[in-house]
């Protein structure tokens, strides 16, 4: 077993291990802060298929957390209120239950990031970084300024949806939703990795014109890549409303965006559990900060630069030494 | 696990003392103290904290943290402090969205809210609480005060602008709800925008013989300060938001005599304000805003109905809440059947005394003023 | 609509344009010259706005404060390079986004620490006050009209810098090719940390400018930053030429959208509801514009040549 796997079952166990460390502290917000670090690091294990992978470096994805957070705030608000949704062609009142919503989310956000993709991938680099932001921005305007959802006062939902067979009002099963999801998203990040089209994914970053020399046009798997990487992170963002309870186009700032790129970089670029660290890491610094200083801003900088400096290659990097890139 | 066993300890010696607290009383406040609007944060903590000290008050535990103005922080906070701290009692946030976030939840767990700023419509409305109660204002009212003052004021064609969100949008339908004549324009701007020159511009082609608008935080010291510089006349009336002690300061001369609707005013004429106006300077060497006049009162509510009943007797507390039993900065205050203010909207312009810009009432917008909401409000 | 209003808001837009193109003509420089993404422009820009309005409030003069801004900004600039930013230039992108994101939080938490969470005060000088006439019987504010003066100033010294100095030449040669201008003997250190903070220093000014007319409040810099880089995407980034016609294009676009499209919606949605979608789709305006540039120009409308 190599070093960085077993950094990885570490990670694994020790995000397991709080909530359960909590229960039996009678600590429950701390099950509240776990969920917050497994959702977060689904969304950046999303963000990382394009990233990580094929090097395409969106900072727009909070646009895919946001509808995958709108969706499951619409969805639940019909169904509460049994309003229909549409009523062409077939009426539709939303839906209470997770895997609806999830499919959902999913779906919705790799329908809107096909276009998005699409027309994104024609540029390169620091062009493509820019205009998966103008999508983003175009997205939070419009929500911030759409009122059948509460504009920029947002969207609360009632009551958490269900999941059939369990009640995910419980912190710890809602907790274990997630988690559940998280490895089954890293498993899926892992098998593609392995594949031939992440090999392809991966030979394109690094030498586009020797993979056009064996007849694999890039654009395409990249289309494909940026396109599952939106629907994961969409499926996040529908968590995250669910523990929140609440979804708002603060989801969708640029500012979030920026966040799940320091999520990534954080835990180390390029690694399969480096979104699990990076998300491990910054909710607790937000949190200890947080509660020590009002000026936490200053100090959570500080670490963030201190990190860049002298710890290349984020959490991981430091632990298990220098990646073998493939 | 420290800070309860520390709680419960503090809390055995109060009733071993037997003070007049029936049961001591946590309150978590979230505000805002970091970026561009931790001014009002700041100001509800300081008079929320004053009105304890003067209280000479122990046995009201106080967690204070920051929300950075995101929606999603103020919920984890309030798991936080609800699930952690075992909070009672909630209050502090200071923006509309943030508390659409927060305080469904904090309500549906059996915890008190009590707002010191946001009033948005649908908590005053369709999805008020029993546990929610709000001390500041709803927030359509000092923008339907502000339409009530132009037609007093005799205004044929005012011109109206404001960003375009929920709360720009309710904040021009207040105004008009009050204000049923003619306009010359109907303008929303960009939430967040810096430059009203396109603005400013329009106002001066409109014809207008007024104008009004609702640029919370940075967006009316912009707006303010490039309508002084433009050269263009018309006389300009806002609400108390864009003329407060906090952003006086930053907008200099060029609020000097504007018209801005309050229901508070550091010359407001009773004891109790006075009081409040004089120790906040000599405890934080500035002017009280009207948020800080907020906070004061939030606490003042809290002590007054702590005095009365166990928080942990949610009923009695609540009871005790709705009495509004307390001296408020106000003057005469109570609580609707929504837990909304009752309250008078007085209208103030911006004076310099000496050196320092601050506000003068001139007269009483709407007296006893209540907001429409409540007729949808089944508690 | 008059002419007069017409013309007054095509100067509102060049005035907003000139704005931008002195944030992103540094942004652009940095890029171009060292290859570095720098999240914390905006940083600058807010140093700016305060250390103009700390010295205009302490010793009464705009110009003073004016000059304290440039020399505020290119000091920070110039600490940062040192300090952080000199070891980020073998990195990748990743890496600078992270640590001048950093910087973003250090900068403004660090401001509010120093200057205390309320705005700041800062009037525009007494001598630009006012308004002139112009032909076609529009009025236009001295002072904006000083900002457009000063934005052509600085496209014009910074073209002057660039082709006609011995800096500009090495400028030029790092642009195109980094490893041949330390080869050639050239401090590459030092050059590095005179263009950053050259552009630090004009971030500090543009906010200095518009901080008299704005706001001078912690958290200012960053929409304007957001902007600049949708301007030097559009012009294509390294490019000066392309930051100063993505400007323009971008105040322009932004300013005419503000003003036009709730009249037109207004035609067909009445004046309420027109103002409300017309406000919507102006706020989004730029970024359709610069979405439908790059779908066609990918590298911008004037590619560097490197």
């Amino acid at each position: 077993m190599s070093r960085e796997r077993a950094i990885n079952l570490l990670l694994a166990g020790l995000l397991l291990s709080v909530p359960l460390a909590a229960l039996a502290l009678g600590e429950l917000f701390y099950i509240t802060l776990a969920t917050r670090m497994a959702i977060l690091a689904l969304a950046a294990v999303g963000l990382n298929f394009a990233l990580g992978l094929g090097g395409l470096v969106s900072f727009g994805h909070a646009a895919f957390f946001g509808i995958g957070g709108y969706v499951a705030g619409i969805f639940s608000s019909h169904a509460f209120n049994q309003t229909p949704l549409f009523s062409w062609p077939f009426e539709f009142f939303g839906s209470d239950q997770m895997p609806a919503i999830w499919l959902a989310a999913m779906l919705i956000s790799a329908l809107i990031a096909l276009p998005i993709g699409a027309i994104s991938l024609r540029t390169a680099g620091v062009y493509f970084i820019m205009i998966t932001l103008a999508f983003a921005q175009m997205i939070y305007y419009f929500a911030i300024s759409w009122p059948a959802y509460g504009g920029e006062d947002g969207l609360s939902i009632v009551v958490r949806n269900g999941f059939p067979g369990v009640n995910t009002a419980v912190p710890l099963i809602f907790f274990l939703v997630c988690y559940v999801l998280l490895l089954a998203a890293l498993a899926l990040f892992a098998l593609v990795r392995d594949s031939r089209f992440g090999a392809a994914l991966q030979a394109g970053r690094q030498n586009e014109t020797r993979l056009a020399a064996v007849g694999i046009a890039p654009f395409r798997i990249r289309l494909a890549a940026f396109t599952i990487s939106a629907a994961i992170t969409g499926l996040a963002g529908a968590l995250l409303a669910d523990l929140n309870r609440f979804v708002s186009p603060s989801m969708l700032s640029w500012q979030m965006s920026g966040e799940l790129i320091v999520l990534i970089i954080l835990g180390g670029t390029g690694r399969l559990f480096g979104p699990v660290a990076g998300a491990m890491l910054f909710v607790l610094f937000e949190f200890v900060l947080g509660g020590l200083t009002e000026r936490w801003q200053f100090f959570l900088g500080l670490i963030l630069l201190g990190v860049v400096l002298f710890a290349r290659g984020g959490l991981i990097g430091v632990l298990a030494g220098k990646a073998r890139h493939g | 696990m420290k800070k309860i066993l520390a709680a419960s300890v503090l809390g055995l010696s109060l009733s071993a003392s037997g003070l007049a607290y029936a049961e001591p009383v946590k309150v978590g406040m979230i505000t805002t103290l970091s970026g561009g609007g931790a001014g009002l944060g700041v100001d509800v903590r300081d008079g929320f904290l004053l009105a304890l000290k003067q209280a000479g008050n122990t046995e009201i535990e106080v967690v204070v943290e920051d929300d950075a103005m995101k929606p999603e922080t103020a919920v984890q906070l309030a798991d936080k402090m609800i699930q952690s701290d075992q909070v009672d009692i909630l209050t502090g946030i200071i923006w509309s969205n943030l508390a659409m976030a927060v305080v469904p939840s904090v309500t549906a767990q059996d915890k008190f809210y009590l707002s010191p700023n946001a009033g948005p419509s649908p908590l005053a409305g369709a999805k008020c609480h029993k546990n929610y109660f709000n001390v500041a204002w709803q927030n359509d009212s000092l923008h339907e005060a502000a339409g009530a003052y132009a037609t007093k004021a005799g205004y044929k064609k005012p011109f109206i602008l404001a960003p375009n969100y929920p709360a720009g949008t309710d904040a021009l339908t207040g105004f008009k709800r009050f204000y049923t004549g003619e306009l010359a324009n109907e303008v929303y701007t960009k939430l967040g925008a810096t430059d009203y020159a396109a603005e400013i511009s329009q106002i001066r082609a409109s014809g207008a013989d007024a104008v009004y608008f609702f640029l919370p935080g940075g967006m009316g010291i912009a707006f303010m300060k490039q309508y002084a510089q433009s050269g263009v006349n018309i006389p300009v009336v806002g609400p108390a938001f864009s003329f407060s002690q906090d952003v006086l300061g930053a907008m200099g001369d060029a609020a000097l005599g504007v018209k801005n609707t309050a229901q508070w005013s550091p010359d407001l004429d009773n004891a109790t304000s006075k009081a409040f106006v004089e120790s906040f300077k000599a405890e934080y060497g500035r002017i009280p805003s009207l948020y800080a006049s907020q906070g004061f009162d939030t606490a003042n509510l809290i002590l007054s109905a702590a005095a009365k009943a166990s928080v942990k007797d949610a009923d009695a507390f609540r009871a005790a809440l709705e009495a509004a039993d307390f001296k408020s900065t106000r003057g005469d205050f109570k609580f609707a059947p929504n837990h909304h203010p009752i309250h008078d909207v007085y209208v103030r312009e911006v004076v310099k005394e000496g050196d320092v810009l601050t506000n003068k009432i001139v007269g009483v917008a709407l007296e006893d003023h209540q907001d429409v909401y409540a007729a949808e409000c089944k508690m | 609509m008059s002419t007069a209003l017409i013309i007054e808001q095509l100067l509102n837009g060049l005035q907003f344009g000139v704005m931008l193109f002195l944030m992103a003509a540094g942004l652009t420089l940095i890029f171009g010259v060292m290859g570095l993404i720098n999240l914390a422009h905006g940083s600058f820009y807010m140093i700016g706005a305060f250390a103009c309005a700390a010295v205009a409030a302490a010793t009464g003069s705009f110009w003073l404060g004016l000059a304290a801004s440039l020399a505020a900004a290119a000091a920070a600039g110039a600490l940062v390079e040192l300090a952080v930013i000199r070891r980020l230039y073998d990195r990748d992108h990743l890496d600078q986004v992270l640590a001048t994101f950093a910087l973003i939080l250090i900068f403004s938490e660090g401001t509010r620490w120093l200057f205390g969470s309320f705005p700041l005060y800062l009037d525009i000088p007494q001598v630009l006050s006012g308004a002139v006439d112009l032909p076609g019987g529009a009025r236009y504010q001295l002072y904006r009209l000083a900002i457009i003066g000063v934005g052509v100033l600085v496209a014009l010294g910074l073209y002057y810098l660039i082709a006609r100095t011995r800096l500009g030449m090495r400028i030029r040669a790092g642009q195109s090719d980094r490893e041949m201008i330390a080869a050639l003997g050239v401090d590459i250190g030092t050059l590095y940390t005179m263009v950053f903070a050259l552009g630090a220093a004009l971030a500090g000014l543009a906010g200095a400018l518009v901080g008299a007319l704005q706001s001078v409040q912690v958290g200012m810099g960053e929409p304007v930053l957001i902007l600049a880089f949708v301007v030097i995407v559009i012009g294509g980034i390294g490019s000066i030429k392309g930051a100063l016609v993505g400007a323009v294009l971008v105040g322009l676009t932004d300013t005419l959208g503000r003003f036009l499209l709730p009249k037109l919606f207004a035609a067909f949605l009445g004046p309420s509801e027109g103002a409300t979608v017309g406000a919507a789709l102006a706020s989004m305006l730029i970024y359709i514009v610069m979405a439908l540039i790059l779908a066609f120009r990918p590298k911008g409308l004037f590619p560097a040549t490197a």
